[in-house]
């Protein structure tokens, strides 16, 4: 429970002036994400603690630095939870990692991404200035949306300081069912149910079996699983915690795994290897030595995009950003960090 | 700055890339675009354009950047902050010629549409696949995609179904510079910056937007609505944070005062309780029997917090009739009064009695009245202030109301604007909720896209200059500096 603000800003002040390049480290779980890069560590597990959660206003702000596990011990116990389920990667993980990687969990589909559940971001800019954007509230539209744009944006535009997130109550009951499908089918079936009101909070196909969460009531549950079909399983949160934590089976350790987000409803992809399917389709993970360009192609042509999630090093790690839109991105990391000293390289190489 | 062109060569250069008609430059063609939503503001533009092609607006907006001129885009003018009020030296983008839904796709649930496609229009195109697009803003019959992601706006449903920033796809965007941006896709989550996430509520700032993907939901399978009657506002605002800290998520919860209820019983006789301090609408939506738990629950919350009624609808007619006084509000407030001037801030649910009873106090001080009637599961307030803008003294009256119920609003934790956006309207109130470095920021966000400042230049964010002269307002406490000066 420290507030390590004004020594973080003086370190980046003086990163600044004298052009060091820093490397913002959380819990250091996640550090493998995106290219690898060699610079001065900047140590932000020790800014933690949550700094204000009022169950009834459905938010949490918390210093980044704080771990997530913790912040998500806290809600849970009032029945409350991150509507993102967002993936640890280990347990020293921190809401600021969370934040700074933008990555979601099987429950994307009806919680949304992360950056649908910022609120507001406190933030380290480049020069050292602590800047304020968005809010508590679920509504704000005051200035350009700052405090989304840090989702997702690997530190590469601020050091993320303290955030607000938008917290939905936990569902009453869950219940997860499996049947056997082949993918094509599997892709059909789980968004024909996606175009209809059943309370789906989660799918994955394992390449043989679809896994379904439905959540409500006993007589919701029951409902739909008529509907569907399928065979109950135990202790389903495993199951879940499983894929959201990558340590199910399909996540071959060892292999270049690759994340590709395509139209959900898109067919089977053109690669031999098995491939695990999260948000009704939309989401699918490939463990497979094919190429980069090779898988980037197939991603493109189904009017999605591929990155290289784990594996050896490479120089394009995300899909490559045409030149008109690098040319914003590039402008905008000069707006936000001018010396270009927060984790430069690390998303693209020109910046 | 160039020299500023003759009118005669503007339409000669913009003839020769659009049809004849779609080339405005009269007065009376003029005059319809002279204000938005916010009537209090008015100007006329050079030239207003009406292309149909996205041709076209490539070639319009071509030639303004060749001139130099200031672009302003106008989807159908129900702006509330005047993000649609023309420049003096500029050119009106109207975008109701682009106005075709290019793409239901009920597999992946999405709608690809042109950007002058009315909101309702959408959910329209979506019915017969059992799909709607959901932010629904009162407006949906008139206001346009474009306008809707140039505000972010919300409706009713955004309490569960989220703001326009949630529903959206993609973006094609046409910079300034010429250069046509694709954001996002009909995937999920795409590389780089949230690119999608910024040009939702930047105001026609940052670029123009030519076409929009949007996520499509199921219609729900089943609703109920409530409506809860109160004697007290601090009751009715307490009930609002009870429902939803106890994991009641409705999806809407809207709350009306006495004088609009008054006001809508004159009007359109929906059969609201009429000597109640306020009362609460709140519809659910879901699975039968779950459904029918939750509005258990949410009645005995209502009652607990002293609901002296709690009604039910009993079928959708009945639904209907409870939704109709709320959705006639507005007009119904404007039948008691010459002008009225519709406040948007945004405040933690928590406090929504403390300042409601603060607001009241300053209708007061002020001498006007005020309704209110808004999105409370939000706590997204509209205070309504009457005024008669040919009453001397009484729109410059309304507007320091307003300014101080915002200013109260950062006070307690919330923001000037949750749905309406800055505009021209809340420049000074940007100055109190955000410091010059923050201002900084947004100005090198906005150059990083729009280089030259074409486009709404003025709006949105105040300049560095405005602010301090603001703060020197405050300074000398609500005496004007330089008070026969003007202010812009
Ligand atoms: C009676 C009434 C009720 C309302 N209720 C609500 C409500 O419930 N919730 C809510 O959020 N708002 C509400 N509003 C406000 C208003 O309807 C919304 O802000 C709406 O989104 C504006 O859409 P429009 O098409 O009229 O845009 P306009 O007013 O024409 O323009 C708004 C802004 O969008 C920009 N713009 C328009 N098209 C484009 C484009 N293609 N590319 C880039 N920029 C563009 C304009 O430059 C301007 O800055 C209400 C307004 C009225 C009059």
């Amino acid at each position: 429970m420290t507030d390590s603000r004004e020594t973080i800003a003086a370190q980046v002040r003086d990163a600044a002036e004298h052009k060091t390049a820093l490397q913002l480290q959380g819990g250091n779980t996640k550090a493998w994400y995106g290219r690898s890069i060699q610079a001065t560590p900047l140590c932000l597990a020790g800014h933690s603690g949550i700094v204000e959660y009022e169950p009834s206003e459905l938010y949490i702000t918390a210093r980044c630095g704080t771990p997530l596990s913790m912040i998500e011990q806290v809600i849970s116990g009032e029945n409350q939870m991150l509507p993102f389920e967002p993936p640890h990667f280990g347990a020293p993980a921190t809401l600021g990692g969370a934040v700074a990687a933008g990555l979601a969990g099987p429950r994307r589909i009806s919680g949304g991404g992360v950056r649908d559940c910022m609120l507001g971001a406190e933030i380290i800019n480049g020069k050292g200035e602590y800047l304020r954007f968005g809010g508590r509230v679920m509504k704000n539209v005051a200035g350009y949306d700052a405090s989304r744009l840090m989702c997702g944006s690997l530190g590469t535009l601020g050091v993320l300081m303290s955030v607000t997130l938008r917290l939905l109550p936990q569902p009453q009951r869950e219940q997860t069912v499996v049947m056997a499908e082949t993918p094509a089918d599997a892709i059909h079936k789980m968004n024909a149910w996606a175009g209809t009101p059943m309370p789906i909070t989660a799918t994955f196909h394992d390449g043989e079996n679809l896994h379904v969460r439905l959540t409500g009531s006993s007589s919701t549950i029951e409902k739909c699983q008529n509907e569907i079909g399928g065979d109950r399983i135990e202790q389903s949160e495993h199951f879940w915690d499983r894929v959201r934590e990558q340590t199910h089976e399909m996540f071959v350790p060892g292999v270049p795994l690759w994340r590709i987000r395509v139209p959900p409803s898109t067919r089977p992809l053109d690669l031999p290897e098995p491939c695990a399917m999260e948000w009704n389709g939309a989401l699918r993970w490939y463990a497979t030595q094919a190429e980069a360009s090779t898988v980037r192609a197939i991603a493109r042509e189904a009017g999605g995009q591929a990155c290289q999630f784990r594996g050896p090093p490479i120089d394009q790690v995300f899909h490559p950003l045409p030149p008109a839109l690098l040319k914003i991105h590039e402008r905008l990391k000069h707006a936000f960090d001018p010396a270009g000293i927060l984790n430069p390289g690390k998303m693209y190489v020109q910046f | 700055m160039k020299m500023q062109a003759s009118l005669s060569e503007l339409t000669k250069r913009f003839h020769q890339v659009l049809p004849e008609d779609a080339v405005l430059v009269k007065h009376e063609q003029l005059a319809p675009y002279e204000c938005d939503g916010l009537t209090a503001y008015r100007q006329l533009p050079r030239v207003a354009l009406l292309p149909a092609t996205r041709e076209q607006i490539l070639a319009a907006v071509t030639v303004c950047r060749e001139l130099e001129l200031p672009i302003v885009a106008r989807g159908a003018g129900t702006s509330l902050s005047g993000g649609a009020l023309p420049h003096p030296e500029g050119v009106l983008l109207n975008f109701a010629r682009l106005n075709r839904v290019l793409e239901i796709d009920p597999e992946n649930r999405t709608a690809t549409v042109e950007p002058g496609v009315r909101n309702l229009a959408i959910s329209e195109a979506a019915r017969p696949y059992g799909l709607y697009y959901a932010p629904d803003p009162s407006s949906q019959i008139a206001c346009t995609i474009g306008g809707n992601i140039a505000e972010n706006s919300g409706g009713i449903h955004c309490l569960k179904y989220g703001l326009t920033v949630h529903n959206i796809q993609a973006l094609e965007v046409l910079t300034t510079d010429g250069e046509i941006l694709e954001l996002g896709g009909k995937h999920l989550e795409s590389s780089g910056f949230d690119l999608l996430a910024l040009m939702n509520g930047s105001e026609g700032m940052l670029g123009v937007v030519l076409q929009a993907t949007v996520k499509l939901l199921p219609r729900p399978h089943d609703r109920k609505v409530l409506l809860a009657a109160f004697s007290h506002v601090r009751d009715a605002g307490n009930a609002v944070a009870a429902v939803i800290s106890h994991g009641i998520l409705p999806a809407g919860l809207e709350m009306m005062d006495h004088f609009t209820i008054q006001a809508t019983e004159q009007y359109c006789s929906p059969g609201y309780p009429k000597e109640a301090a306020a009362i609460l609408i709140c519809e659910l939506d879901g699975y039968e029997e779950e459904l029918a738990d939750q509005m258990e629950r949410t009645r005995q919350l209502l009652k607990q917090h002293q609901a002296t009624e709690v009604r039910l609808a009993n079928d959708e007619q009945e639904a209907e009739l409870l939704w109709r006084g709320r959705k006639a509000a507005f007009p119904a407030l404007g039948n008691l009064s010459p002008d009225y001037y519709c406040m948007d801030g945004t405040i933690p649910r928590k406090h929504l009695a403390e300042v409601l009873e603060e607001i009241y106090a300053l209708s007061g001080k002020f001498g006007l009245r005020v309704a209110n009637v808004f999105h409370a599961g939000d706590g997204n307030l509209h205070p309504l202030i009457l005024y008669d803008a040919n009453e001397e003294g009484q729109l410059e009256r309304a507007e320091e109301f307003g300014s101080e119920i915002l200013q109260l609003c950062v006070r307690m934790g919330g923001t000037i604007t949750g749905e309406h956006g800055v505009g021209v309207e809340k420049l000074d109130q940007m100055c109190v909720q955000f410091n010059p470095e923050e201002l900084q920021t947004f100005y090198a966000i906005k150059s990083a896209f729009d280089e030259h400042g074409l486009l709404n230049p003025g709006k949105a964010v105040p300049t560095l200059h405005r602010c301090a002269e603001f703060g020197a307002m405050h300074v000398h406490k609500g005496k004007l500096p330089h008070a026969h000066l003007p202010r812009f």
